[in-house]
């Protein structure tokens, strides 16, 4: 074996990224300039998003003897990473200052976290899937806990991780017996072995799989973890953790289940149906009940996930790209609702409870009207992105011949419209709240939270380029 | 029954009661101990399947060095296991049915022939398992190593960000600066006229 038999050059976005990561921690480790640090994170995200660009190709191309692949939905998903991360990044500067979080470890842990999305995104092979995930849900814990005089922080990272450590057992006992099956690691020759000797075992390592998946999407009934460390998190751990890394889970089940499992379709399409029902249930009742919005959104994320599982469970190009499309501009959604709860935020005061943005719109129109953007279109109301990018599933769902879970979809999406609807309501109609909230960031962040509140409208009167890119990647990668 | 079988059965035996031990030991040094016995049966087993790099790996890594600083760490800090996990003992029969239940179900799906597979056959006289790890390790596996490297770096990053601390005010040396000091730096020898002691001070002598 030669080093050109390796193929490195489809991994360049993968192996510019974990070098520019250890570069982070050597400047931050002679520099104490936390500045720099910052600056390189975002040089490096664009950095690997012009080599994804220039690199990013129809072709299915693999290498490190068939571990990695590398095609068009890898590298959309991917990009759209990186956008998340450098979003992310940007929004949380001023609150990690407030909070002596603006270190370099936070930075350089954003970016091996990416580094494991960027792997699961590109998986296709048992072990680097896995390795992918540890190293997402690694850095995650970490940052959650970062925040170390906090108690709440340390309780959810604690949770977090045992949870985590608990789904990822689930994950590796099926693979193992999926292993014990059909005698390989590599996808391709799993769906092949499948294919010809479908087995009471597959439904039994399945299981094991689907469940661990669904704790790492946190769909109900696994779904336990997600209020509780997306509430304890730091807001800015929040904001990451609820945005990018949904595009590596959804990377991750469509890797397993469709381009390795999907000869078991039949099996995890019922999996996949009750737990997505049991979602949109769970997340849209509980979250009518909360009063801190981030434990709102945490519950409004289960739902989502929910939805995202009935694109996939269609079994259809229609359906893998409704998801797909589901995917990315949920997290661009999710990416400004939080971003406005990190922004409302400053030093010694967290803008977490709905009280908090009673009569937003008095002090701040144009927040309070991002924030409605955002809310509208989570609720799916036309004219913005959240409607087609329900649309496009409930059509996949129909085209399939799922009417019963398209109908329970759009019932339960109504009941969700309520508390979206209710922060409007109170931004725009309740009395301002005694403590008034001063924004604490930056102009440009400011200009960056517009944009992306423009984007979620914009997209929405717009939505055909990312259909058709989304049709377009899942045609050519998914076979 | 061949004599191997017997064997790996009496392995298994004591590796499931050593790990229930793990967990219902009420003395946490005692259940740290049970651990490194599950660990060793595991090894024993590995043996069995004759990948003997890994068995070894497993006592020197696991038993050598992680149960070992495992044990310190368990002696030093003198937690009441008890007192932490005081529902554990009556949730204990609900719980254990629910696994008997569970392990009952598991055998009945898996009691079928799924892992029927011809016995490996056997190897060439001069064969190198751990020869034949490193050439798969470095070669087709070098991602997954390369992967599990970044995974020990984080690991290493977490753990340094979570526990430095910066506290204002503490006292510390640094060794460089102690190396460098120079005699000048601690003594300051002064040149004085020699003195008589004073008179005063004589008659006081006297008087005590």
């Amino acid at each position: 074996m030669t080093l050109s038999m390796l193929n490195l050059m489809p991994a360049l976005p993968e192996i510019f990224v974990l070098s520019l990561a250890c570069v982070v921690l050597l400047v931050e480790a002679f520099s104490k300039k936390p500045a720099w640090s910052y600056t390189l994170t975002q040089v490096t995200l664009v950095g690997a998003g012009v080599i994804t660009l220039l690199t990013a190709g129809e072709a299915k191309v693999y290498a490190f003897n068939g571990m990695f692949v590398d095609d068009l939905m890898a590298d959309v998903l991917k990009l759209v990473s990186y956008a998340a991360a450098v979003i992310a990044v940007a929004y949380s500067r001023s609150y990690l200052k407030d909070r002596e979080m603006f270190r370099g470890e936070y930075f350089a842990l954003v970016l091996f976290a990416v580094l494991g999305m960027m792997v699961m995104i590109s998986a296709s092979h048992f072990l680097t899937l896995y390795m992918g995930l540890e190293l997402l849900s690694l850095s995650l814990y970490t940052l959650v806990a970062l925040q170390r005089d906090s108690k709440v922080a340390s309780e959810a990272a604690m949770k977090y991780f045992v949870l985590g450590a608990l789904a990822s057992g689930f994950l590796l006992y099926g693979m193992s017996i999926l292993y014990g099956m059909t005698g390989s690691l590599h996808l391709t020759e799993v769906v092949e072995a499948i294919a010809l000797n479908n087995t009471a075992l597959l439904a039994f390592g399945l299981v094991f799989v689907v469940a661990g998946l669904a704790f790492k999407l946190g769909v109900a009934p696994f779904h336990m973890w997600v209020p509780d460390i997306y509430h304890g998190a730091p807001s800015a751990v929040t904001l990451f953790i609820g945005s990018a890394p949904k595009l590596a889970a959804f990377a991750i089940v469509m890797r397993l289940l469709v381009d390795g499992l999907h000869p078991a379709v039949e099996h995890w399409q019922q999996m996949l149906a009750i737990m997505a029902v049991l979602s949109l249930a769970i997340g849209n009742l509980a979250a009518i009940m909360q009063t801190n919005i981030k434990r709102m959104l945490a519950y409004s994320t289960i739902a989502h996930m929910g939805f995202l599982l009935l694109g996939i469970l269609a079994d259809s190009y229609a359906g893998y790209s409704a998801a797909m499309f589901y995917v990315i501009t949920y997290a661009i959604t999710s990416l400004g609702a939080f971003g406005m709860v990190v922004y409302l935020s400053r030093a010694g005061f967290e803008a977490e409870n709905l009280e908090d943005f009673k009569g937003l719109n008095a002090k701040h129109p144009w927040l309070a009207a991002i924030m409605a953007m955002l809310m509208f279109s989570m609720a799916g109301l036309p004219p913005f992105v959240g409607f087609y990018a329900k649309l496009t599933v409930l059509q996949a769902l129909i085209g399939t011949g799922w009417l019963w879970l398209a109908v329970a979809a759009v019932f339960f999406s109504l009941i969700g419209a309520f508390y979206y609807l209710r922060v409007v309501k109170t931004l725009y109609f309740d009395v301002p709240h005694a403590s008034d909230l001063a924004p604490s960031g930056e102009g440009d962040v400011r200009a960056l939270l517009s944009l992306n509140g423009l984007g979620v409208l914009l997209l929405g009167l717009a939505p055909q380029p990312l259909l058709a890119l989304c049709a377009y990647a899942i045609q050519v990668s998914i076979q | 029954m061949e004599f191997t079988s017997l064997v790996f059965y009496l392995f298994s035996a004591i590796l499931v009661l050593a790990g229930l031990r793990v967990i219902t030991a009420k003395n946490p040094v005692h259940a740290a101990l049970s651990l490194v016995l599950a660990f060793f049966t595991a090894g024993c087993i590995w043996m069995l399947l004759e990948a003997e790099f890994l068995a070894i790996t497993l006592v020197l890594v696991y038993i050598g060095a992680v149960m070992v600083l495992f044990l310190f760490v368990v002696m030093m800090l003198d937690i009441n296991i008890e007192e932490l996990r005081k529902g554990f003992w009556d949730n204990l029969p609900l719980a254990a049915l629910v696994a008997i239940l569970m392990v009952l179900e598991m055998g009945t799906v898996l009691s079928g022939s799924y892992f029927d597979y011809a016995a490996p056959l056997a190897k060439p006289e001069g064969y190198s398992n751990t020869k034949e790890l490193g050439m798969l390790l470095y070669t087709d596996y070098v991602y997954p190593f390369e992967l599990a490297a970044v995974v020990l770096l984080v690991a290493m990053v977490a753990a340094i960000g979570l526990t430095l601390r910066r506290r204002p005010g503490r006292k510390w040396v640094d060794p460089a600066q102690q190396i460098k000091v120079k005699r000048g730096d601690r003594i300051r020898l002064v040149s004085m006229a020699p003195q008589k002691p004073s008179a005063s001070k004589a008659d006081e002598e006297e008087e005590a």
